[in-house]
């Protein structure tokens, strides 16, 4: 077990290799109640959201998720989240453990209307169901019909004798639900979800698989990826800014970037050479350093080393040749496309 | 957690096996389980000269990077060259086909700083309270 967040969470249940391998081939189960949530509500509430966040949460219909950042007023991170419309006058983030209290400082600093933003953590538990298997595995234990809702989608009802949300969401890069529901109705579906996904051969996953299943798909993980100190922008996340969409905080300094253009930005990589380039490596090109390493380790599922880096912008280009310093020598790798991982559908 | 006899075992959790002057040197199978899945390992040049405990070389877990360090002084015989395409084999068999290195001792004094079998043993049951 390791402190994340101020939760005592497992790196691993069984080993991280068999567990990323069977969110990929079969089913994972995740039990990630340290997530943080933050629901809004009034008639100020998408207001308030649109004012918070770089997306476009006008564009929600009822049931529908969205990928969006939370901006400081220099364009760089406070989080990112997901947001859920539960309805005209009701939406919930989704937020990182480690930033629950940060952002919620933020929020009720800058929140303004008819609107009551609350910190619903504690009464949240959220498990995640990820795999080719899951909606099989899942349909056992719901009346939802579960074929209705579409990737960024979620439903409300019945998981067991729980009232839940079903939402077609995951940071595994798989197909997959995340279940919302009350803390004394989790540890009942983690046990009936890891029966009826046995025959499968489901297995649960901890914190270790989490962050490889991810790294393949390129998520982004605050902390490492994204911080107080890269923006939205050369995160490589333009598409979640909607600038169109009116005033947000961080919009001025966006656009701004954006007509100056970026000088790093966020990109995969390959190692060429032998080695791991991991988070916080040096990158150097004809000798000068020219980015650093967010990301980085073992592609269980490609059977290479990979990793993020932010790197100057001249040689961010896919299949540019550089090296990363492992214990101060240079060992070649290359840019690479992402995701690095994209399941079939 | 296997603590084979007739191994001498240092505080950092690798074994050496003793046979006249040579010694044969690995990671222990408690290492190896707190490490979780072994997907890297860079070992020394032959005829390189290790002092006692100096690093050899690397090892590295999905999640950590861990240096390797050498129970006895000595010059590098032979690496176990599998390890480079096949690393996992530290898992599997630690004592066996997972291998690190094989080094002429210089200074079989070495030898008595280290664990024996009941004294790792012993050693792990102290620090390992609680895992």
């Amino acid at each position: 077990m390791v402190p994340f967040g101020g939760w005592d969470m497992p790196v691993q249940y069984s080993g991280i290799l068999e567990e990323h391998r069977a969110v990929r081939g079969t089913a994972g189960l995740f039990d990630i109640s340290h997530m943080g949530e933050i629901e809004f509500r009034g008639p100020d509430a998408l207001a308030a959201v649109q004012r918070l966040v770089t997306n476009d949460a006008s564009r929600l219909s009822i049931g529908q998720v969205q990928y969006a950042a939370l901006c400081y007023e220099n364009g760089t991170f406070v989080d990112d989240l997901t947001v859920y419309k539960l309805a005209d006058d009701h939406y919930m983030f989704t937020v990182n453990a480690s930033n629950i209290e940060k952002d919620y400082q933020w929020i009720t600093a800058h929140v303004i209307g008819d609107v009551e933003a609350r910190n619903i953590s504690d009464e949240t538990a959220l498990l995640a169901l990820q795999g080719p298997k899951a909606p099989e595995i899942l349909r056992k234990l719901t009346p939802v019909d579960l074929s209705q809702i579409r990737y960024y989608w979620f439903q409300p009802g019945k998981v067991l004798d729980a009232d839940a949300l079903i939402s077609r969401t995951g940071y595994t890069g798989e197909d997959g639900f995340e279940i919302y529901l009350s803390p004394d109705k989790a540890e009942a579906l983690w046990n009936r979800l890891l029966e009826e996904g046995r025959p499968f051969g489901i297995l649960p996953v901890g914190l270790g698989a989490r962050d490889t299943l991810r790294l393949e798909a390129k998520m982004a993980l605050y902390g490492n990826d994204i911080d107080d100190a890269h923006t939205v922008l050369e995160a490589d996340l333009g598409w979640i800014v909607k600038s169109a969409k009116g005033e947000f905080i961080g919009r001025a300094a966006l656009e701004k970037l954006q007509a100056a253009g970026l000088t790093r930005k966020l990109v995969g990589f390959e190692m060429v050479g032998r080695g791991i380039g991991r988070a916080h490596y040096k990158i150097v090109k004809n000798g000068q350093e020219v980015g650093e390493v967010t990301s980085g380790g073992p592609s269980p599922t490609l059977g290479t080393n990979i990793g993020l880096a932010y790197i100057t912008v001249e040689y961010a280009t896919i299949g540019t040749e550089v090296e990363i310093l492992i214990r101060g020598e240079p060992v070649r790798a290359k840019i690479a496309p992402t995701p690095f991982y994209r399941r079939k559908r | 957690m296997q603590v084979p006899e007739g191994l001498k075992y240092t505080r950092e959790h690798e074994w050496i096996k003793v046979e006249g002057d040579r010694g044969q040197v690995g990671i222990t199978h408690y290492a190896q389980d707190q490490l979780g899945d072994v997907v890297f390992v860079e070992l020394p040049k032959k005829g390189r000269s290790l002092r006692q405990m100096e690093p050899f070389g690397v090892i590295e877990s999905v999640k950590a990077v861990s240096d390797l360090y050498c129970p006895a002084g000595g010059e590098v015989l032979e690496v176990n060259g599998e390890l480079e395409r096949k690393p996992e084999l530290v898992n599997g068999d630690p004592y066996g086909a997972g291998w690190m290195i094989r080094v002429k001792i210089t200074n079989p004094k070495d030898l008595d700083k280290l664990l024996s079998a009941s004294e790792y043993s012993a050693y792990l049951k102290q620090a390992g309270g609680g895992h």
